[in-house]
């Protein structure tokens, strides 16, 4: 073992600091750019100590200060009415927005991304992404009641892929279910553009009661600020801002790995140690160590509290004792929370955490000054300002240009490239159909999300493969939530305002048709590097598309995250803006589930279908095609057609709802077939006529605003009735059939008039082998 | 009528397993892993999770905890004791049930509704059975391969010592298809899938009738009710 750093001799103090101006640093090599270097010693009066230089260049990077992404997400605070705040308890800015869901009851909610390091070490950047996200819902109090993940891989027939889908799948079962929380669905897609930077974000729910809530912060001097939790060790030290700040550059200099390693077992003790302490009223402000650990957990307890603190963190348990002050400040070990504990509750704070065997060391105490003062072994090696440090980082106004090539792409229309259609060749459309239902995106997902536990806490009432997952948060009553995410980078390459949108909305469609009515946003901007003018163009688009969409639904974002520097080389992914929408059911078992359940109920078709097949499914599985402009969205419609679905769920007519997206109603019609096993006979004519188009259009076709319902015949009029009065276009085309028996479905049939009669088993078999042929 | 639940470091499944107990309509007294007193129960569930992480070996280290000493032994004098998954591991470290439970032969975790055949209903916890009736709870591991050597096996299969078996496919290379164990004296019963899941519609697996309706498992905990009050 390497003795060589003798902790006193070798330390650079405030003192030294103060006597040596001159001294040489590596503000370079840590992110820092020269005028933000030249700012931290205007701040001190001096240069900064290595350990305030650590502190400062890992919090003011891009992943922890939002340096870049800022000025923008203001708007999404600045656009909302009073109206829009009603619900809201804890907006952005927290570790993660509270939303009143009534009864007593509060959910949050976020998602958040860990893409880098899940490049780098697939399967602990995956665990550590939804340990990170369950750790920012269980400091703001709450129990965490469910996870979901939005994952995005390169194209499925390069090599390296089969290496980050195992990895990164393992990762989230190894830790997700070793936490007890039920995986309720998430998006699967597969795009060559994230080959060398795969997406992989967590979102993760919890629920408490109103007075559980707990925030961030340390506000009352002599309380104590306690590490509790794992121990500190080497790993991610520098993470943070090596891995989320730089893009992945082939010819650059090799980086020294630096993903964090999780133990889901710890994390598992720490929530419910936690909610011990919670109940017990022990802690006056908690924060979860994540990105930037103690740096950002010390900083930002004392700026958010408006208070100071003093820490000798040389307290700090360490796996490993060589560790440097500046790596113990930089560290990124997992499954640890810092608590401010006034005095008076120490000794019941320490009976419980020692009831759950878990370490704690008191490092120090809240003071009545606006200082964070760190000493190590008595030496004073951090004296700044904590706001400074947490909150006062760096605004960048980045320069913005439009890009170049967008109007070639956007002029490049599936009619301007004159792309096939087979309208008239009823074996060639047959054969589309399958070849876009099947196709990677399309293909059924249960190879990934059985290796996830669905069941655990025994809440869940909706999971994948329906369109929201959906929780139960109070027994006594049936109160619950729905969540649905989605992002359609196609879309967001094409237009990224309407891409923004149209995640919105396709989001916020389907918490519709589980049955809730939606409440809350959340959002994960992936996007690729700020320093490119057209890249920072794509986010000031998507951001302004998404606070502009929210307005118009009524509905506010609560929280988020934002990952830059997704991109290799000069080459950017698709913009890719995930929206999550929650929304909240007064009984869960008013659910509505997203295939027809009964033979001899009418399949309507909601909704009004254009010729809009630019970014479609059809045109890149068939014709491998993308230009054109994406789908327009209408927001009042999807509002409308929301209310109808509400209405319609509360008067129990819905016997199944599902909302049509990717793939169009060809990929609605085929799963909803498939849910249940339960045939369909549907025709199309009397839609083509209706909305003028050809049968291409009227299966692929991506309009907005459509879901596909299935209605009891007893309920019929009722139900048409209700469409006609709120004017919703509603269009009978077709009535469900008998439901398959046995592992084959022998007897199912989805006959599509003028297309072809698939036997529900083949579409199946087909339908499942996919990913499993590719992966398994 | 007392239904211990044991909660180890690293549970997941207590609570569940405390609510299939209180709508099977029995009390739920918590057993804490390291309190050896049973508190006067009538019964004990293990429930499913990951004690102690899964270290060393898949209920290995709860085996030793001052709870389970305690249960071994009125396990040993006739209290009934269902292990679920996790439970079903502890049961098998603690040497109250033969055999080992290792990685799933396919390498991964997997989590789906599973069909298994009731092989034997003389047991405290499938008395409410009929024999060989056919079952749909949820199954969601990644080490439930059952093994045993040749000579353990052909006992079980002798005595009749297989309470569960997998139909419609073996989802974890099991020998036997054995999902399922008992004690020769029927008040012990362990298996790797989760009746605690199955107890409550609308959160269950799917049935013939209606998504998420199936209750299969309730009758686990009817029977050890029925069980416990004809002692």
């Amino acid at each position: 073992m390497s003795t060589s750093v003798n902790p006193v001799t070798n330390l650079d103090t405030v003192a030294l600091a103060a006597t040596t101006p001159e001294k040489h640093q590596p503000w370079k090599e840590l992110g820092l750019k020269e005028d933000e270097y030249n700012r931290i010693k205007e701040i001190l009066g001096r240069r900064p100590t290595s350990s305030e230089l650590a502190m400062y260049s890992v919090m003011w990077s891009e992943h922890c200060s939002y340096k870049s992404s800022k000025i923008y997400l203001r708007q999404f605070g600045e656009k909302v009415t009073d109206e829009m705040k009603k619900h809201l308890m804890v907006g952005m800015g927290e570790n993660a927005g509270v939303v009143d869901i009534g009864e007593g009851w509060a959910v949050t909610f976020k998602v958040e991304s860990h893409n880098h390091p899940s490049y780098i070490e697939p399967f602990q950047g995956a665990a550590t992404g939804v340990g990170g996200i369950v750790r920012d819902i269980l400091t703001m109090g709450a129990r965490p009641i469910a996870v979901m993940d939005q994952l995005r891989f390169g194209a499925v027939d390069n090599p390296d892929t089969a290496r980050v889908v195992h990895g990164v799948v393992s990762g989230i079962s190894f830790y997700g279910n070793c936490l007890g929380l039920p995986n309720i669905g998430g998006e699967t897609v597969f795009d060559k553009v994230y080959q060398g930077n795969p997406l992989v974000n967590a979102l993760s729910v919890g629920a408490l009661r109103h007075e559980d809530l707990k925030l961030a912060k340390a506000s009352n001097p002599g309380d104590l600020v306690i590490l509790f939790g794992a121990r500190t060790g080497a790993d991610g030290i520098g993470g943070v801002s090596v891995l989320a700040s730089e893009t992945f550059d082939s010819t650059g200099p090799a980086k020294r790995p630096a993903v964090q390693v999780g133990d889901p077992f710890a994390e598992k003790v720490l929530i419910e140690c936690c909610l011990e302490l919670y109940h017990a009223g022990v802690v006056a402000g908690i924060q979860d160590l994540g990105g930037a650990g103690i740096s950002c957990a010390t900083s930002e307890l004392a700026s958010n509290g408006g208070a100071g603190m003093r820490v000798d963190l040389e307290k700090v348990l360490k796996r490993d004792e060589s560790l440097t002050p500046e790596e113990i400040l930089m560290s990124e070990s997992q499954e640890r929370m810092m608590g401010i504990v006034p005095k008076k509750s120490l000794k019941a704070f320490i009976a419980l955490v020692e009831k759950w065997e878990v370490e704690y060391s008191i490092l120090g105490e809240v003071i009545n000054e606006d200082r964070l003062y760190i000493n190590w072994h008595g030496e004073e090696i951090v004296n700044v300002p904590p706001r400074t440090v947490a909150h006062d980082g760096p605004v960048y106004h980045r320069p913005v240009a439009y890009p170049a090539w967008i109007d070639g792409l956007n002029a490049n229309s599936v009619n301007a490239a004159g792309l096939a259609r087979s309208n008239d060749n009823a074996t060639e459309i047959a054969a589309q159909l399958v070849q876009v239902t099947t196709s990677p995106n399309q293909a059924d997902k249960s190879w990934i999300t059985d290796q996830y536990d669905h069941y655990v806490g025994g809440n869940t009432a909706l999971a994948q493969p329906d369109d929201s997952g959906m929780v139960r948060v109070s027994e006594e009553t049936g109160l619950g939530v729905a969540i649905a995410t989605d992002a359609n980078g196609r879309y967001g390459q094409l237009d990224p305002y309407a891409g923004a949108k149209l995640a919105l909305a396709e989001a916020y469609r389907n918490v519709a048709a589980s049955g809730a009515s939606p409440m809350a946003v959340t959002n994960c901007l992936n996007f690729g590097s700020p320093e490119n003018p057209e890249v920072m163009w794509q986010f000031q688009q998507a951001t302004a598309g998404l606070a502009d969409g929210c307005l118009e639904l009524g509905i506010p974002v609560t929280g988020g995250n934002v990952s830059f520097y997704n991109q290799t080389g000069d080459v950017a992914i698709h913009p890719t803006p995930v929206v999550g929408v929650l929304g909240v059911i007064d009984d869960v078992a008013r659910r509505i589930p997203s295939g027809w359940q009964d033979e001899g109920n009418n399949i309507y078709l909601l909704g009004t279908t254009r010729d809009e097949l630019d970014g479609s499914v059809w045109s890149e599985v068939i014709h491998d095609h993308l230009g054109g402009k994406p789908p327009v969205v209408d927001l009042a419609g999807e509002k409308a057609l929301a209310d109808l679905l509400h209405g319609a769920s509360l008067q129990g007519l819905l016997a199944s709802a599902h909302d049509l997206s990717e793939g169009g109603l060809a990929q609605a019609v085929v799963e909803s077939s498939l849910r249940f096993g339960v045939g369909a006979r549907i025709w199309l004519g009397e839609l083509m006529e209706r909305d003028g188009v050809d049968l291409t259009a009227a299966l692929f076709s991506e309009s907005t605003g459509r879901v596909l319902v299935s209605v009891g015949r007893e309920d019929d009029v009722k139900f048409v009735g209700l469409c006609e009065a709120r004017g919703i276009p509603v269009l009978r085309i077709g009535v469900t059939d008998v439901k398959g028996q046995g592992a084959n479905l022998d007897g199912a049939v989805l006959a599509i008039k003028d297309v072809a009669d698939f036997n529900l088993g083949d579409l199946r078999a087909g339908w499942k082998a996919t990913i499993p042929d590719l992966f398994g | 009528m007392k239904i211990g639940v044991v909660t180890f470091p690293g549970t997941l499944d207590d609570r569940d397993a405390a609510r299939a107990v209180r709508i099977a309509g029995a009390e739920v007294v918590p057993l804490w892993h390291a309190d050896a007193n049973l508190h006067k129960v009538d019964a004990v569930v293990l429930p499913g999770g990951f004690s102690y992480g899964d270290y060393l070996r898949c209920g290995a280290i709860a085996a030793q905890a001052p709870v389970t000493q305690a249960i071994v032994k009125a396990a040993n004098g006739g209290l009934p004791v269902l292990g679920i998954c996790n439970g079903f591991q502890v049961l098998v470290e603690s040497h109250l049930l033969p055999g080992g439970l290792i990685r799933n032969e396919h390498q991964h975790f997997i989590c789906r509704d599973q069909k298994l055949r009731v092989e034997n209903v003389d047991t405290a916890w499938t008395n409410a059975f009929e024999l060989n009736q056919e079952i749909t709870i949820p199954l969601k591991n990644g080490e439930g391969g059952y093994i045993a050597d040749a000579e353990t096996l052909k006992r079980l299969e002798g005595e009749g010592l297989v309470a569960f078996r997998y139909i419609d496919g073996n989802p974890n290379g099991s020998l036997n298809d054995i999902a399922g164990l008992r004690n020769e004296r029927g008040n012990v019963v362990g298996l790797m899938p989760h009746p605690e899941h199955a107890v409550e519609p609308g959160f269950g697996p799917d049935s013939a009738n209606a998504m998420r309706s199936g209750i299969d498992g309730l009758k686990f905990f009817e029977s050890v009710i029925k069980a416990v009050v004809n002692a």
